[in-house]
């Protein structure tokens, strides 16, 4: 158990870690999504990585196989995958709303506009 | 055949319902099944709470496949009165959602919004029902994704931004809680709580259960709205259409404060969060700080929707209050209280959406002479106004008399005065509302709009009024409350 042994957790952390950096530190709408994704994408990695063996093989029972992979994780992210994907669409869908309404995708101009709106509310 | 089905139907009749009002779509057709729809899950919500009354928790194989392998819906004491508040709501606010929704939507967007309130209501029955922890992630998504597109249906085009806001924010947190399931599921190689709890005890005392504590935690913090993590609540609630305010505010944020329970107290269990880790003493701290500034911020907002939104926050800083007690008084009293202000604010945000729709803003402002103009509205909200101040004879009073209660048990006498404070500063920012309705004189040409239109002021009559009942008869909303604090206690499965 070597920090090189964990590599699969240290690419997870660092896609965890860089995705949600750039929810964070980005102003562009676009680009937020682009890092939720990232850091959505990180989780895949947590759950699908631990679950394979060196060698392993999908569990069918036959003499010829002994060692099998746990195939748990990867019907989760199936199903996180989509989780994954209908989130990105909603966002850009609702970013090619705010397009339309703003004129713009940069979050400080968009609440630029709300403040300078704030009395027709 | 329909009885013992009863746990999977609870939630497959919306999930159902929804594909079939995009394949008709008809506005009016889809308001008939989605009310139809919110009326029958209430009928199977009770039913369930029946059972349970009379038997005992509910086990349920979904697919047969037995549990730990399969999926398990678990109906017990303290998710059967979440379901019951839940479908309670939902059959109050599709018939109100009528009129609502034709005055803010243009036509051809009803019947999406009236699918996607029955993706909602099925997502938010899913994550009470299933006792699974993945499966409940999936809910949650469900129950996330159409409230996103709920919110930014609303008028203004900030609701775009609040709802962008809002998903991002929100699948931060789903994100979180399904990071925190992974390393549980690592640990211990099961999903079902229930099992998971049971082999927990083994693995107790190693690293990677902490850290998945702290990630549920943050990640369920955001879902709903803790202090200081309620950023995305005050805009989500204030620009959603008026019929989704009022839905989300009563149910969303109280079915995550629910798995937030199910997993402090079944899950991890008392020894691990309270006793091993400070978890009480953080989860009193945000609380105090959540009623104590959210309350101070509400008194100052011009919008009557942003102001009870604030009083939103500070009101779930209550329950959680209640639940960093962890005895059984201040457990009753958040158990309560998720019913309680419930009602309470679903039927505040109803009132307002009539308000809404008559003066076109909820302005504070725009609402001089509302006593005049609208006096039943206006009286409704006022009633609900003294229910999230703790007035006795309302809702409100029983839940913080139980909080009360169970800062006083554990000798926190400074927490009981606060309790009692903070809800001067509710009445403060009531008083705003109330002296704008009813002692000042209307804007000339106002008192010609009228009262909301009776199939709007019916439904949040119904829920003012259960303001009101549930103050003086406690019968079932405090006996139903105990008996989920014993549950979360473990004096009774």
């Amino acid at each position: 158990m070597s920090l090189a042994g964990h590599y699969s957790y240290w690419v997870t952390i660092f896609l965890m870690v860089a995705g949600l950096y750039i929810v964070i530190a980005r102003g562009n709408l676009v680009k937020k999504l682009i890092g939720l994704g990232i850091f959505q994408t990180s989780v895949y990695l947590l759950y699908i990585a631990p679950g394979k063996l060196i060698g392993g093989t999908a569990p069918i029972l036959d003499a010829s196989f002994s060692t099998y992979s746990n195939p748990l994780p990867h019907v989760l992210i199936l199903t996180a995958i989509v989780v994954g994907v209908a989130t990105l669409a909603l966002g850009l869908a609702i970013v090619v709303r705010i397009r339309e309404a703003y004129d713009s995708i940069e979050e400080d101009e968009i609440l630029e506009k709300d403040r300078a709106g704030e009395e027709d509310r | 055949m329909i009885a013992e089905n009863l746990p999977a139907l609870q939630v497959v009749v919306p999930l159902l319902a929804a594909p079939l009002m995009v394949l008709l779509r008809r506005g009016s057709f889809a308001w008939l099944l989605a009310t139809l729809v919110s009326w029958t899950a209430f009928a199977i919500a009770l039913a369930l709470a029946f059972k349970v009354r009379e038997a005992g928790p509910i086990s349920y194989a979904m697919g047969s496949w037995p549990p730990p392998w399969g999926i398990e819906y678990r109906v017990d004491a303290l998710n059967s009165f979440v379901l019951v508040l839940i479908t309670f709501v939902a059959s109050v606010v599709a018939p109100y959602a009528r009129a609502s929704v034709a005055a803010e939507l243009p036509r051809d967007q009803h019947y999406l919004f009236f699918t996607m309130f029955s993706l909602c209501l099925a997502g938010l029955l899913g994550i009470t029902i299933t006792g699974d922890a993945f499966n409940l992630f999936v809910f949650l998504e469900i129950s996330s994704l159409s409230t996103y597109v709920l919110v930014a249906l609303g008028r203004n085009r900030r609701a775009l931004l609040a709802a962008y806001q809002y998903l991002v924010l929100g699948t931060i947190g789903a994100t979180f809680y399904i990071i925190g399931v992974g390393m549980l599921y690592l640990m211990t190689g099961t999903l079902n709580l229930a099992d998971l709890a049971l082999r927990l005890h083994e693995v107790h005392e190693m690293r990677p259960i902490l850290a998945a504590l702290a990630f549920i935690t943050v990640g369920l913090g955001l879902k709903i709205a803790l202090f200081p993590l309620h950023f995305w609540l005050p805009n989500a609630y204030a620009y959603a259409p008026s019929a989704i305010s009022s839905f989300i505010a009563a149910s969303a944020t109280k079915v995550s404060v629910y798995v937030l329970l199910r997993f402090y107290f079944l899950v991890f269990g008392m020894p691990l969060v309270f006793g091993r880790l400070p978890m009480a003493q953080i989860l009193i701290a945000l609380s105090v700080l959540a009623v104590v500034s959210a309350s101070l911020v509400a008194v100052f907002q011009r919008d009557l929707k942003r102001m009870f939104a604030y009083s939103s926050v500070a009101q779930i800083g209550y329950i959680t209050l209640g639940a960093g007690l962890a005895n059984e008084a201040g457990l009753t009293g958040a158990v309560v209280h998720l019913f309680n202000h419930g009602i309470t604010k679903g039927a505040i945000f109803m009132l307002l959406g009539g308000v809404s729709l008559r003066l076109g803003s909820t302005s504070l402002e725009r609402v001089a002479g509302l006593g005049k103009t609208m006096p039943l509205t206006s009286f409704g909200i006022v009633l609900g106004g003294m229910s999230l101040i703790g007035i006795p004879g309302t809702a409100g009073f029983i839940s913080k008399w139980y909080l009360v209660l169970g800062a006083i048990e554990h000798g926190y006498w400074w927490l009981a005065a606060l309790i009692v404070a903070s809800s001067l500063i509710a009445l403060v920012y009531v008083w705003r509302f109330v002296e704008m309705a009813y002692f000042r004189a209307p804007e000339p040409g106002a008192a010609a709009l009228g009262e909301a239109p009776t199939s709007m002021l019916v439904p949040a009559w119904i829920m003012v009024a259960g303001c009101i009942y549930f103050g003086l008869d406690t019968g079932y909303t405090v006996d139903g409350a105990h008996r989920a604090a014993q549950v979360l206690l473990g004096l009774v499965r």
